[in-house]
């Protein structure tokens, strides 16, 4: 059964399958691209009475589209700046040497991605009740910076892996202080790790909203808008244009990071 | 005599982590302006020396030495030591100038300076007009020569190479020794090269240690280590050896104590014929034949002990001659002298 | 001693920041609000979690759970061709290709995806008129018409919800199915057809086995995001309540905390239980 390049034909059912589930995943983002475009505001009827892309100018003009955007990118560079400096800094000292405590250390590094949001949003809620500290734009940014920093910290941590040591060793041979040897070898090789990293975290804290509504109190960022909208029959196709907009934004910084960390040869990543 | 400070000295040197020994108490001298192998096989210790040395690790126990100055609380980058690593670790995101450069650029050497003996080091490894590309464009050979020219344009009092020729292929490997040999002899620096190839041992170093899980076995010059190996060990690992001990031995030295023989101090007789004065003799029969071009190597059955190894070159002889030989009696004969005593028999 | 100085801001972020809170969190839950003041009495009590016990409280947790069970099952039926698909037959470039079409529904954002199930799923939306032009709508009323999972429309039913957490979690699932059955090395495979058995048998006694610590894995992270999942059931379930929603809302105006405390801790001990057995079939080893 085996065709001509070696590797065997797939049953015809398979493939069938295949192509369903790919559909499955894939057909709803046309979906929403059409709703951007449909003439009738407030219902979601099917099929659209009629195509326009006035909605991308209604958007562009609304005051509470621009302050929620504001905000999230704000928040996003915030937490990535933070998330970059920390997560950096873990993954050097992990990578460094076997201390007691690094299992625990890269577990609890972890956590933040692994408990559902939700536990990490009440988390820092009730954190942030029992001290009394009212929600700001600072409360939002320390619960994404949470979750950020192990993305971080787990690109620059492979990344280290991949460097042989002998590079290290090499600078500090040829007359290289350790701090010298950082910034001239170390950093330069973990440029496009860092880059990657950092494009994720901003993508992951664009995108946030589960920890979010718990540490926002009023303050409406993108994801929280339009989770609002989508119970208001208000301008609807607005949400669909901002939603389509944040797909941009979420997805594009995610694959080019993909694209700079994967390995020569076409590794997955 | 006086005694000139060595340029490496590794005193009663322990190196171990937890359970096992690499280094389990090496001492030695190394010589300013010599070249010095390390031989052994891997496992032996011979790159932990190499790297406590160069101050990438610290002894368990013992002192290191350079140039009569202790050297165990210095940091590899404030020794006067520099190392070409087995993998080269050329940085991949400077050129070839750049990474030769390294060294003067760290010490804030000016750029004019820097560029002469940039130009300068690249011509000493015979790579002239290459420091504008990466080291990913490089061969291996190249690239060999770039970490040479790295590690020498600072000009350190000690090389230490670690199995640097081991990725080469055989021709651009001779040629490398050659070469390697003759930038030693011009600049005077002391070498110390690491390898587990025994041939390039003898080929390129004035005094070589043997070691063998993280003992030295023999310190000596490749004469010497060659003709007259200390131990068992030795006399197998540095080219072959044939171990006569027992009744064997008696019968042909007159004492049981065991004895090596070097392969290619045995002659090839005809059954029967008689031997010259004072040679040692014993008959058999050609049990395996190998023929390697210059020269065959016969694998030779006789009573009373193990094989004997033969190596003998094919002068008049041609490799069908040579083929036929298997089965054939033989009687094998070698000078008395060729005998050496073995010390700690394996 | 330098490795520590590196290590301090982070660990001081997260230990204080992220392992304090959830301390406070946990310790929330032993606390109880007094119906009268509106304050949380800070007395460690057990009243909290016997509020859990209230029939009311109990059909939340066993709704969300079984939920996140449905959606598991549905989640592996529908990963499992695709991630076999990529492990066994696509060559190189295809399976690349293929990759980056799995991922990028997952890196484009979470709550658009819900979104864009409310639009599908709409009383009048595209789905509806699918049905309608195939004359299954009176199947489709039927099924919004049965008690426990219908609703008055699509995008407000349970039905609903599971159809989008089976959507936004399937990625998640397909990954590492596919690493678990791409590690299933092709000799053993040949020596299975070798012994005699059919692919079909193979399959079964082969390479099932093998790709169920990928499932395991895969599992995990569709169980443990629905379970604490509000956004999904808030944008397309009717209104009885999830886990997620009920933290929110009573962690919200209410301000029981202790409350909403407890009810996060169910999901927290369920998963930790998940983790324990997901570890024994070697799903660790497959993430």
């Amino acid at each position: 059964m085996r065709s001509e390049s070696g590797v065997e034909k797939a049953p015809a059912g398979l493939v069938v399958a295949v192509g369903a589930v790919l559909l499955f995943l894939h057909a709803p983002f046309a979906v929403i691209v059409l709703y951007a475009m449909t003439t009738e505001d407030a219902s979601f009827r099917f099929p659209p009475p009629g195509l326009t892309l006035d909605w991308f100018r209604v958007a562009w003009n609304r005051p509470d589209v621009w302050q929620a955007l504001g905000l999230s990118l704000q928040v996003a560079a915030v937490a990535t700046a933070a998330a970059l400096v920390l997560g950096t800094l873990a993954a050097l000292a992990v990578h460094g040497s076997r201390f007691f405590g690094r299992e625990a250390v890269s577990l609890l590094l972890v956590l933040p991605i692994a408990l559902p949001g939700i536990v990490t949003g009440i988390a820092l809620r009730s954190a942030l009740s029992l001290l009394g500290l009212p929600f700001s734009f600072w409360t939002i940014v320390v619960g994404h910076a949470t979750f950020c920093v192990v993305v971080v910290y787990n690109n620059v941590l492979a990344r280290l892996r991949r460097t042989p040591a002998s590079l290290v060793e090499a600078s500090m041979d040829l007359g290289a202080s350790p701090f010298v040897t950082f910034r001239r070898v170390v950093l330069p090789a973990l440029a496009t790790a860092l880059v990657a990293g950092g494009m994720l975290a901003f993508a992951l804290s664009f995108d946030e909203i589960i920890v979010t509504t718990f540490t926002a109190g009023q303050q409406e960022t993108l994801p929280i808008w339009i989770f609002n909208q989508l119970t208001r029959p208000r301008q609807r196709p607005v949400t669909n244009v901002v939603a389509l907009f944040v797909i941009a934004a979420t997805a594009l910084p995610i694959l080019l990071a993909h694209l700079l960390t994967r390995e020569k040869g076409g590794g997955k990543t | 005599m006086a005694a000139e400070r060595p340029a490496v000295s590794l005193q009663d040197v322990h190196r171990h982590f937890g359970d096992v020994r690499a280094v389990d108490g090496v001492t030695l001298q190394i010589r300013d302006g010599e070249f010095f192998a390390l031989l052994g096989p891997s496992g032996s210790g011979k790159t932990t020396c190499l790297r406590l040395i160069a101050g990438f690790d610290r002894p368990t126990a013992g002192r290191v030495e350079l140039f009569g100055a202790p050297a165990d609380h210095l940091p590899p980058y404030e020794r006067d030591v520099n190392t070409v690593f087995q993998d080269y670790a050329l940085f991949p995101h400077l050129t070839v100038g750049e990474n030769v450069a390294y060294g003067l650029t760290v010490r804030s050497v000016p750029r004019a300076e820097r560029e002469r003996r940039v130009a300068e080091a690249l011509e000493l490894v015979r790579l002239p007009g290459v420091g504008a590309r990466k080291p990913a464009q490089l061969s291996g050979g190249q690239r060999q020569r770039v970490a040479l020219a790295r590690a020498l344009v600072v000009r350190p009092r000690v090389l230490l190479l670690d199995e640097p020729l081991g990725a080469l292929d055989l021709k651009l490997r001779q040629q490398m020794q050659t070469e390697l040999k003759a930038i030693q002899e011009r600049l005077g620096i002391t070498f110390v090269h690491v390898t587990h190839d025994q041939e390039e041992a003898l080929a390129m170093s004035n005094r070589l240690a043997v070691l063998n899980q993280g003992r030295v076995e023999q310190i000596g010059t490749p004469a010497e280590v060659y003709e007259s190996p200390a131990t068992a060990f030795v006399a197998n690992f540095v080219g072959v050896s044939n171990l006569v001990q027992g009744p064997l031995a008696e019968a042909l030295a007159g004492s049981p104590a065991a004895f090596t023989v070097r392969p290619e101090k045995i002659s090839l007789l005809e059954a029967g014929a008689a031997a010259p004065a004072g040679c040692c003799t014993v008959d058999g029969r050609i049990q395996d034949v190998v023929y390697l071009g210059p020269h065959t190597r016969y694998v030779v059955e006789v009573a009373g002990g193990a094989p004997f190894t033969v190596l003998e070159q094919n002068r008049e002889r041609t490799s069908g001659d040579v083929q036929a030989a298997r089965g054939r009696p033989v009687r094998l004969a070698w000078p008395r002298d060729a005998n050496r005593p073995v010390g700690g028999a394996s | 001693m330098r490795r520590l100085a590196l290590l301090l801001p982070p660990l001081l972020w997260l230990g204080v920041v992220y392992a304090g809170s959830l301390l406070a969190l946990v310790s929330q839950s032993f606390f109880r609000l007094d119906d009268f003041t509106g304050q949380v009495v800070r007395v460690p009590t057990l009243a909290t979690y016997r509020q859990l016990l209230t029939p009311a409280n109990v059909d939340i947790a066993v709704r969300t759970t079984v939920m996140a069970a449905l959606v598991t099952v549905a989640d592996v039926v529908l990963a499992f061709p695709l991630a076999y698909f990529m492990a066994r037959y696509a060559p190189p470039r295809l399976k690349a290709v293929l990759t980056l079409a799995v991922l990028l529904p997952l890196w484009s954002s979470y709550l658009v995806r819900v979104t864009m199930w409310k639009l599908i799923l709409a009383r009048e939306g595209v789905l509806s008129w699918g049905l309608e032009q195939a004359g299954l709508t009176p199947l489709l009323d039927r099924l919004l018409a049965l008690p426990v999972i219908g609703g008055p429309s699509l995008s407000i039913s349970p039905i609903g919800a599971f159809l989008a957490f089976t959507y936004v979690w399937l990625p998640y699932m397909v990954l590492p199915i596919q690493a678990a059955i791409e590690r299933v090395p092709r000799s053993m495979l040949d020596a299975s057809a070798d012994l005699g058995a059919l692919p079909a048998r193979t399959f079964r006694d082969v390479t099932l086995p093998l790709a169920l610590p990928g499932v395991a894995a895969g599992s995990i992270f569709t169980f443990s995001l629905t379970l604490g999942d509000f956004v999904v059931p808030g944008a397309l379930g009717n209104s009885s309540f999830f886990i997620g929603q009920a933290v929110l809302a009573h962690q919200g105006t209410a301000g029981n905390i202790p409350l909403a405390a407890a009810f996060t801790v169910i999901p927290m001990a369920v998963m930790a239980v998940y983790l324990l057995l997901a570890r024994r079939v070697g799903a660790f080893d497959a993430l």
